[in-house]
């Protein structure tokens, strides 16, 4: 589902060049769950957004779902990111203006979804997420957990085949952390491929691969 | 994208910061009601001249000596050659001239009018019986100046209401004796308030017959001749006949200049069309910098939220729909903005009339609406900047933006 080939990512610096990967084989099949481990600065957020199709490497190649990401425009790119992927962040990065529920909608909105059906399927992913109480409440209003699970619901609504989490439990208490995993296995029992970037070992224990990267290039896991 | 959730968005991000969204309309209000109040004023001041010449009486040419052009540029008349207009003349073309129906010779000076210990010094005019009726000027009490009075040279006049206030107070001046000058002038009635109209306070003059006042001031020399026209539609042949008429009693020269009012009009629009094209002008000027005001804000509000830039882009939003969320965001403040400016103008220029009396404002509804798209094309034009700005930020580094 998932191919790169020698994938390279580096960032041009008014006096340096820093090569941030350097050379990455990764596979990653259809309802897997994946960890990627590495210490910080190895790359492994960098290749968490390649995949996802926010950034584009330097150079090698990236097929996703039998396509060449590379041949596409900025425009598809958004596409795929609003139909294909769903992403999980650290800072949650839920919209402090609105209540969870409009939160979980933005992406209905630039797929062309109307307003009503837009409401009742991010209620839907409240349920879902167990926040079904909490549809009102703005972000600030939620405990971190609470928002890491709308972030989830929000990430779900367009049915994405793959979810991408950058250290989703990283400002999260341990118990909520585990919940947040809990809920990432359910939905890899239900046929979603899962990536997630941790730096926490017991946490990507659960995945049933781990990928190690380490100075921009893979150490293990990836086959 | 889903245009009323975008209007929404834009909504909310702009409640969200009410008094910045409202001072930055406050540049677009102002612009936009200074449009639309300068060019209601302006209208208001065309309008008020042509009602006030209206009610100095319709069809009328004005005769004044010495050659000068209604036209554009005053040839200053050269005191030799210049031959005065007299009494006769006045006489001449009212027997003479077949479109015509009355000719006034107008005399105007100033002279000491003094009744018991009360004095002035005022304007007096001079004028035959039938000047009233043309300039439908109107009496009050009394009667004004008769035909015979103006052949006999009788020493009798008609009070403004201004001067018989201050000369006779409350009490009856009719029958009264006021000395004009060195003479003595019997009050035979007194004028109707008329006001201010173009600049003279008809309230503040002393008629007297012409006869009289040649002998006042010594001199045979006329103010002007005022002609009544039979119609307007022979103002034109009328203006001819009377030129040809005086042109042979002046040795065949044209010293002399006949204006109508309607040429008069014709300037006095000429010179409100070009200031109120200017002051216009002027007062898009503070639109445009409203304008810049709405593109300062903007830029500040794209930098803020690059942050929710970058969500939604991961989120699988286009260049396009960022572009369109900050276009619209700024076409609402600089809409709202101009309706603002609209209702605001409609209100200070329904109010001005009541402060200000000889201003009749008169809000012109192509004023308000090129004002009104004006006021958009501003939101338009300096949002795009801000909006492209926004939508082009990379998604990574929006997203790490703190």
């Amino acid at each position: 589902m998932i191919s790169l080939k020698d994938i390279k990512k580096s960032y041009v610096l008014p006096k340096v060049t820093v090569e941030v990967l350097k050379g990455i084989d990764l596979e990653v099949a259809e309802k897997e769950l994946v960890a990627i481990m590495g210490p910080s600065g190895s790359g492994k957020s960098t290749l968490l957004h390649i995949i996802g199709c926010l950034d584009r490497p330097t150079s090698g190649t990236y097929i996703l779902h039998d396509l060449d990401v590379s041949l596409k425009t900025d425009n598809e790119l958004a596409e795929i990111r609003n139909r294909e992927i769903g992403f999980v962040f650290q800072s949650f990065n839920l919209l402090p203006r609105f209540p969870a529920w409009k939160n979980i909608e933005l992406p209905l909105l630039y797929s062309g979804v109307l307003a009503k059906e837009r409401k009742q399927r991010a209620m839907e992913m409240l349920r879902k997420v167990g926040l079904s109480h909490r549809a009102e409440h703005y972000p600030n209003e939620l405990s971190g957990g609470e928002q890491q699970r709308a972030a989830i619901a929000r990430a779900l609504i367009n049915e994405p085949a793959i979810i991408l989490a950058d250290e989703p439990t990283g400002n999260l208490d341990s118990r909520s952390g585990r919940e947040i995993i809990d809920i990432f296995r359910g939905l890899n029992k239900e046929g979603v491929t899962i990536v997630l970037v941790t730096h926490e070992k017991e946490i990507a224990e659960q995945a049933a691969r781990i990928i190690t990267i380490r100075d921009g290039v893979c150490q293990d896991g990836c086959y | 994208m889903d245009v009323i959730e975008i209007i929404k968005v834009s909504k909310d991000s702009l409640m969200s910061n009410k008094v910045r969204s409202f001072l930055t309309m406050l540049g677009v209000i102002i612009g936009v009601a200074a449009v639309i109040l300068l060019v209601s004023i302006g209208e208001g001041a065309r309008t008020y001249i042509h009602r006030e010449l209206g009610n100095l009486g319709t069809n009328i040419l004005i005769v004044v000596p010495g050659k000068t052009s209604a036209k554009g540029g005053f040839h200053p008349p050269e005191a030799s050659t210049v031959r005065k207009l007299i009494y006769d003349d006045a006489l001449l073309i009212k027997r003479r001239a077949k479109h015509v129906d009355d000719a006034v010779p107008l005399m105007f000076g100033s002279a000491k009018v003094k009744y018991l210990n009360q004095s002035r010094d005022n304007s007096i005019a001079g004028s035959t019986e039938t000047y009233f009726s043309i300039r439908n000027l109107k009496v009050d009490s009394g009667r004004f100046i008769t035909g015979s009075e103006v052949d006999a040279k009788r020493k009798v006049c008609i009070l403004g209401r201004t001067v018989k206030r201050d000369l006779f107070g409350d009490k009856n001046a009719l029958g009264a004796l006021v000395s004009i000058g060195d003479s003595k002038y019997r009050v035979v009635g007194v004028m109707e308030k008329k006001g201010v109209t173009l600049g003279i306070d008809f309230d503040d003059i002393v008629f007297i017959p012409t006869t009289a006042a040649q002998e006042l001031f010594d001199t045979d020399r006329l103010f002007n001749i005022t002609i009544k026209v039979k119609s307007a539609s022979e103002l034109h042949e009328a203006t001819e006949e009377v030129k040809q008429i005086l042109i042979k009693r002046h040795a065949g020269k044209e010293d002399f200049t006949v204006m109508s009012q309607d040429e008069m009009l014709g300037v006095m629009n000429k010179i409100l069309n070009i200031m109120t094209a200017v002051l216009a002008g002027i007062a898009a000027i503070s639109l445009v910098v409203g304008g810049i005001g709405i593109m300062n804000i903007m830029l500040v509000s794209v930098r803020e939220r690059t942050r929710e830039i970058g969500i939604r882009k991961a989120l699988g939003a286009k260049n396009s729909d960022i572009l369109l969320q900050f276009l619209v965001e700024s076409m609402t403040l600089s809409l709202i903005g101009g309706t603002g400016g609209i209702l605001f103008a409609g209100t200070v220029s329904f109010i001005i009339p009541y402060f200000i009396e000889f201003l009749p404002t008169q809000l012109e509804l192509w004023s308000i609406v090129l004002a009104f798209l004006f006021s958009a094309a501003v939101g338009i034009f300096f949002g795009v900047y801000p909006a492209r700005k926004a939508s082009l930020y990379d998604p990574i580094t929006a997203l790490r933006y703190e």
